[in-house]
């Protein structure tokens, strides 16, 4: 641990650790010192998670608003801005300040570049391995890499199986990925040089016994639980954990045959087996369920030396170390949108894991060159679609975001947009964390729309809802933000909201976290009163509406610059001082 | 949610899930032992109806496998085991449901207790599931909750 430590010291460029890695600039790290990650131990497993298909580097302000409440209260990743840098001893201003925090934003991403992209990951992944030699790496993938661009929709997905199969990822479990149809699914999973895992995805009993396929009749899994892979003279198990809420959090529609969940209990089981039998030196688990469940599931789970983690976008550049009845879980969470490799080399001996060196390192397009291959293959795919995407609709006046607990200005401009075109007093609109970053000056095209918009169920909805509806909409959606129950909660950020108003005490008891809904004009939202509210994204059943980004782009084409000086935040209660929440 | 031919024959099938099925099905030949606490409308009075006054204890003994939260509020999986030596009755209530009492399945001396069901759940609610076991009861609640759903990430 102690070397960990003195490792990360030398990425920040320290001073006291200057002296290891000579030629460190004070503003910061070349690249060099960076990605030199000395050699340790005897694997390395490399970790990308929700990508969300972003094939070129972005900009992703990190939030500035992530609450933890009870046991996750000031614990990573519950930790923003100062709080965040003091924790992980990162140093303001600098390049990883950037990366990691939302601090001064704008000016940082001028001056240090976007993130990201496969042709960059591609090249830093290709020189990890080489470092340690390759038939002794893995790189695995937490899934949410299918979804999130426009050619990732119209290709449904198969874009980013070409790209995944190029950058070499060897495994890999899912969410997003589901939100295709089934059949479309196994198609691209056909396509996947890779294995793709799931302990947590079963088929229905109902289904099986219709005919639908199965990995394993008996058992019922749909994917294979877990795949052993020989990594030099070692045995790596690796497990998959798809999001355990995948047919509630997005359409079941589209994959009824297959049901979901946590599924502890049979992952000890699992565990238990794949330890006694396969003789694995390690066993590691490549999860969606995002860092609190991952947290809690390390602590009931024993057996566990690893768990990549995804699903709720935090990139923490230490694992936590979870104790357990089988010794110790440690627990990584490697970001989004491309923005992170994580990389875990790990010693045995006796059989085990003695020793590890964790590192989340930030890919920064302009130090690490595009790889020539990756970058044909990124061309190719979106040549038929380049006169869409970079169809300019607007200038951005403000920076525009989406990630954090409440709301975003991006949001507050779909929210906007919604209710002008569909004439609705009140505008909801889903609170996901993927979503890239525009800077103010930016020309916002509709590739930006498509990146804040683009699914499988995007169409919109004008529709009258009393005010008691959406109170219940907003307590649900509330307590899988905030029950203190992490296997309660579903990722996922507070629903946005457009015209209205109101308070959350986020640590009151389920369905009497809200009040004081009023319309923008101050009016009380009375519970027996109709109005008019606006949306997209429906889960149930298809809505009747255009799909949401012409919506956006019909408003961006009206207004042609945007400045979001405003957004609908609810007031606070019961929050104080939380190291989660910078207003600032 | 009429169960068709095919699953239920899928579902004896399985021999741990036979025994739930058939408990629930035959309301009037198994029910009817009980038939005060299945009507009963309060918890403490079903179970009261069910087992008079026998003491309770908690216990971690009794494994609920059932999802944290429900895909579907009118079809929850729920199986039950439990490693309590002599059980020879397992009930399931659902507080927040009209008639709480569930199921009540009674087992064979030497029956593997493990039992397998379906239950509808109208709102997020605790289930409490209640092994006897000579002249004891053991108790473990499990909440399982019903969402809207659709905001995840």
């Amino acid at each position: 641990m102690e070397l960990t430590r003195r490792e990360f010291l030398r990425i920040l460029g320290f001073a006291g650790a200057a002296g290891l890695v000579p030629g460190i600039a004070s503003a910061g790290l070349r690249s060099g010192g960076l990605y030199d990650v000395a050699r340790f131990g005897d694997v390395r497993l490399m970790h990308l998670t929700d990508t969300h298909a972003q094939l070129l580097p972005v900009y992703y302000r990190e939030p500035s608003v992530n609450i933890g409440l009870g046991d996750a209260a000031g614990r990573p990743p519950h930790l923003v801005t100062r709080a965040f840098m003091n924790y992980f001893g990162i140093a303001p201003d600098s390049k990883l300040a950037y990366a990691f925090t939302p601090v001064n934003f704008s000016a940082a991403a001028e001056r240090y570049g976007k993130l990201g992209g496969y042709a960059h990951i591609k090249t830093l992944v290709d020189r990890l391995r080489g470092d340690f030699g390759r038939e002794k790496t893995l790189l695995l993938d937490s899934g949410d890499t299918w979804q999130g661009s426009g050619t990732a929709f119209w290709t449904r997905g198969a874009d980013m199986v070409e790209v995944s199969n190029v950058l070499g990822v060897d495994v890999m479990t899912g969410h997003w990925e589901f939100t295709y149809l089934a059949e479309e699914v196994l198609k691209n999973l056909q396509a996947f040089r890779g294995d793709f895992v799931a302990q947590n995805v079963k088929v229905k009993e109902e289904a099986l016994f219709g005919g639908a396929r199965a990995f394993d009749e008996q058992t019922g899994h749909a994917f294979k639980p877990y795949v052993i892979k020989t990594l030099g003279r070692h045995r790596v198990a690796v497990v998959g954990q798809a999001f355990p809420y995948t047919p509630i959090a997005n359409p079941s529609r589209f994959i009824p045959d297959w049901t979901f969940g946590i599924n502890a209990v049979d992952l000890q089981q699992l565990v238990d087996t794949v330890r006694a039998k396969e003789k694995a030196d390690a066993v590691v688990l490549v999860s969606h369920n995002g860092m609190d469940v991952d947290v809690k599931l390390a602590g009931q789970v024993s057996g566990i030396d690893v768990i990549f983690g995804g699903h709720t976008h935090d990139a923490v550049p230490k694992p936590l170390v979870v104790r357990n009845r089988g010794g110790r879980t440690l627990v990584t969470n490697a970001g989004s949108n491309g923005k992170f490799l994580g990389v875990m080399d790990l010693k045995f001996s006796g059989g085990r894991v003695s020793e590890y060196r964790y590192r989340l390192l930030p890919v920064f397009s302009n130090e690490l060159p595009a790889h020539a291959g990756m970058q044909q293959a990124i061309d190719r795919i979106r040549a038929p679609y380049l006169k869409q995407l970079e169809e300019p609709l607007a200038t951005a006046g403000t920076l525009l975001y989406r990630r954090g607990n409440f709301d975003g200005p991006f949001d507050q401009l779909i929210c906007d947009a919604l209710r002008q075109r569909n004439e609705a007093q009140i505008a909801l609109s889903p609170g996901f964390r993927w979503g890239t970053t525009i800077l103010p000056g930016q020309t916002i095209t509709m590739e930006h729309v498509l990146e804040q918009t683009c699914m499988t169920y995007p169409e919109t909805y004008a529709r009258e809802m009393t005010g008691q509806q959406i109170k219940e909409v907003l307590e649900d959606v509330a307590d899988n933000l905030f029950n203190p129950d992490p296997f309660y909660q579903q990722g996922g950020d507070m629903v946005r909201v457009g015209g209205m108003n109101y308070r959350i005490d986020p640590s009151a008891p389920s369905g009497q976290r809200i009040d004081e809904m009023r319309l923008e004009n101050g009016e009380t939202i009375e519970a027996s009163r109709n109005y008019r509210v606006a949306g997209w994204a429906t889960v149930g059943a298809k809505s009747p509406g255009e799909p949401v980004w012409d919506t956006v782009a019909a408003y961006l084409r009206d207004h042609r610059h945007v400045e979001v000086r405003k957004l609908n935040t609810p007031s606070l209660k019961n929050v104080g001082t939380n190291p989660g929440m910078d207003l600032s | 949610m009429g169960i068709s031919r095919r699953d239920f024959c899928k579902t004896l099938a399985g021999s741990a899930a036979s025994l739930a099925v058939m408990a629930v099905l035959p309301g009037s030949a198994v029910a009817a032992w009980s038939e005060k606490a299945f009507m009963a409308d309060k918890l403490d009075d079903a179970i009261a109806a069910k087992y008079g006054a026998l003491p309770i204890e908690d216990t971690s003994a009794i494994q609920i496998k059932a999802p944290e939260i429900a895909e579907n509020g009118a079809f929850v999986p729920v199986t039950v085991s439990t490693t309590i030596p002599g059980v020879t009755n397992i009930s399931i209530f659902v507080p927040v449901n009209f008639s709480p009492l569930v199921t009540s399945i009674d087992l064979f001396p030497r029956t593997k207790p493990d039992v397998s069901l379906r239950i509808r759940m109208a709102k997020t609610s605790n289930m409490v599931v209640i092994a006897r076991a000579g002249n004891k009861l053991y108790r473990t609640v499990r909440e399982v909750k019903v969402t809207i759903g659709g905001c995840g990430g």
